[in-house]
């Protein structure tokens, strides 16, 4: 065989390979978009849906897009609401009883985070085993004694025995999660700041708060998407429709005899949006502290 | 400074208790505190929340499964104890069953259908491009942020009898396919949400839609932590890429999947808020599962909050058992000592 022949068959195997990695790349890319599809579809199909004419939403036609985009479901959740309230009623309820939660929760989530990540102490091991077994327990379990004792405590119907409760719900993982982000500001820095002759407290909230404010951002915001979403609590700790979040708004606006999609997908579009942002800030730091542990690097 | 050797102490680094209660002069720390009761302190906020708040209310559900609390003891009645009753009536009652097979079932077909399908785009993830790999991270994270009641009343909407798209796009499949698949072409007005069992089949792909990408995103983490010189070895010693990904990837992405099956496993335990919305209320008590019976029991007129506690109890206990093997699996990765 001559060399010419060797390198041209060396060069139809490459030429092979390349056609079998491309093919490979294009296999992937397709089930990637697939997947996507899959995903998007149904969120994309609310926004549609809130922004079509009715007849475009009540036909057994597929309309793929509003083709005449209009504005009358979104203005129509504003001004006649639900329930004899406006959305922004509910929208407001919502982000009261999130915002409590978060500013509630974020104290005592750093105080607690400082003092397992930061300290030995007795009974450090078993608060944190007691941390884990805790979010074991479904919520839904807790429901009846904690509507019990929200009743009596003259919580029922207010945004604060919601805030309570989600406060409790959202703390054990907001304090798991926060003390790895305080584990890893090197304890030198504070030791530093001691041996200057700082007090403890200084220390605290000169050298340590701002290296952790953002842990503690994600955190927050974990917890505000747990308490904006919150439903079975709302839904059994209140009962006065002007004091509805909007989950329990929009369940009660899906239960109406006459389902008025386009003004529920409107509301519904409303809700999710702001999720979806806060999601896409801190969806990496949610899985690290979710597997804390388990993925190592 | 005097104190610096206690401040080191009290960091924590050197073995020696912390607990300054030697001789008469305890070590004192700036703020005025001894050492030692700082971290209870820092800790209090915290300890009376999940004590007063999760704790308690944990030891109320179980006193209340033994007591009888209807709607006078709501009012203030103290409640009588009833010893067993509660569990008795439960597991003469159908409902019970229905629901514990419903939950059952429903959690390992989801779980299983979960990680299956988030394990597969975890690894496709791993495989892509960077500026692909983004772009499906984005894709997926919309299904993963919409909260679980949106989520669950789009797909409600998709899936409805008159105007749905689902009963559209059944209809657009050709004829013989649908026959083949189906054994029927005409899926005008299919009404998905009145029958126990199709209302489970949407309740599937609404908590496997909103679940999966959660377990892709933490596979890919689990995929990126993995050295690749291990990759790298095996395909110089000739291994095929099934036998690469049973012997390396699987067993080191082992804790991974513990704690991602526990977590699903606990999520779809007491899926409630979707199948409120899917089911239409408390109506469809063939749809019920055990969260939504509880619930039913205890909040529909009249109230049985003791039933509703026994239920509870139940629930928690098949929870407990479950995941107890798992919470040690974290216990002995995670430092927590």
């Amino acid at each position: 065989m001559t060399a010419v022949g060797i390198s041209r068959k060396a060069a139809r195997g490459h030429q092979q390979a390349k056609k079998r990695k491309q093919l490979r790349r294009f296999g992937l890319n397709a089930a990637a978009v697939a997947v996507f599809l899959f995903a998007v579809f149904p969120v994309y199909w609310m926004v549609t849906t809130a922004f079509k004419s009715s007849e475009q939403i009540f036909t057994t036609d597929f309309i793929p897009f509003p083709t005449d985009p209009t504005f009358e479901h979104v203005e129509r959740v504003f001004t006649q609401g639900v329930a004899g309230h406006s959305i922004w009623k509910f929208l407001m309820n919502s982000a009261i009883v999130a915002l409590g939660t978060v500013l509630i929760g974020a104290v005592f989530a750093l105080l607690g985070a400082t003092a397992v990540a930061r300290f030995r102490f007795r009974g450090r091991t078993s608060f944190l085993i007691l941390l884990l077994i805790v979010q074991m327990v479904p919520a839904e379990a807790l429901l009846i004694p904690l509507f019990l004792m929200v009743r009596r405590a003259g919580l029922y119907d207010q945004l604060l025995g919601l805030i309570v409760v989600n406060v409790a719900l959202t703390l054990p993982f907001a304090i798991w999660m926060l003390r790895t982000f305080v584990a890893a500001v090197p304890r030198s820095l504070e030791e530093a700041a001691w041996i200057d002759g700082a007090s403890r407290f200084t220390t605290f909230w000169r050298v340590l708060f701002p290296l952790v404010a953002p842990g503690l951002v994600a955190t927050s915001i974990f917890s505000f998407i747990t308490a904006w979403n919150e439903f079975v609590f709302a839904l059994t700790l209140i009962n006065d429709q002007g004091s509805y979040t909007m989950p329990v708004a929009l369940r009660f606006f899906v239960s109406q005899r006459s389902v008025d999609w386009g003004a529920i997908m409107a509301a519904s579009t409303l809700m999710t949006i702001p999720v979806i942002v806060f999601f896409l800030l801190v969806q990496r730091r949610m899985v690290s502290g979710l597997v804390a542990g388990a993925v190592k690097g | 400074m005097a104190d610096t050797s206690t401040i080191a102490r009290g960091g924590g680094s050197s073995p020696a208790p912390a607990r300054g209660r030697r001789g008469s002069a305890p070590p004192r720390k700036p703020s005025g505190l001894p050492a030692w009761v700082v971290p209870y302190v820092l800790l209090l906020p915290g300890l009376v929340v999940i004590g007063g708040l999760l704790l308690y209310p944990l030891y109320q559900m179980v006193a209340m499964s033994f007591q009888n609390v209807g709607l006078r003891q709501i009012r203030g009645v103290p409640a009588e104890s009833v010893g067993l009753e509660n569990y008795e009536k439960l597991l003469e009652s159908e409902l019970f069953w229905t629901s514990l097979r419903n939950t059952v079932v429903f959690a390992v077909v989801t779980v299983a259908l979960t990680l299956i399908l988030g394990t597969v785009v975890g690894i496709l993830l791993h495989n892509l491009s960077g500026k692909m790999s983004t772009f499906l991270i984005v894709g997926i994270m919309a299904a993963w942020a919409t909260p679980a009641i949106a989520s669950a009343i789009i797909w409600r909407w998709m899936f409805d009898a008159e105007s749905g798209i689902i009963n559209w796009a059944l209809n657009a499949l050709p004829d013989w396919f649908s026959e083949l698949l189906f054994g029927r072409a005409d899926w005008t007005g299919e009404p998905w949400l009145n029958d126990p069992f199709t209302i489970y089949l949407v309740l599937i792909l609404v908590v496997v839609w909103a679940g999966f990408p959660f377990i892709a995103v933490s596979i890919l983490a689990g995929l990126k932590s993995i050295s690749a010189e291990l990759y790298e070895a095996a395909r110089v010693d000739g291994a095929s890429a099934w036998r690469t990904f049973w012997k390396i990837t699987v067993p080191l992405l082992k804790p991974v999947f513990s704690v991602l099956i526990v977590l699903s496993t606990i999520w779809n335990f007491k899926v409630f808020t979707q199948l409120f919305v899917l089911a239409g209320g408390t109506s469809n008590r063939e749809a019920f599962n055990l969260s939504l019976f509880s619930f039913t029991q205890a909040f529909s007129a009249p109230p049985k909050m003791g039933m509703g506690a026994a239920i509870a109890v139940v629930l928690t206990l098949i929870l407990l058992v479950i995941t107890a093997v798992y919470v040690r699996q974290i216990v002995k990765t995670e430092d927590v000592r």
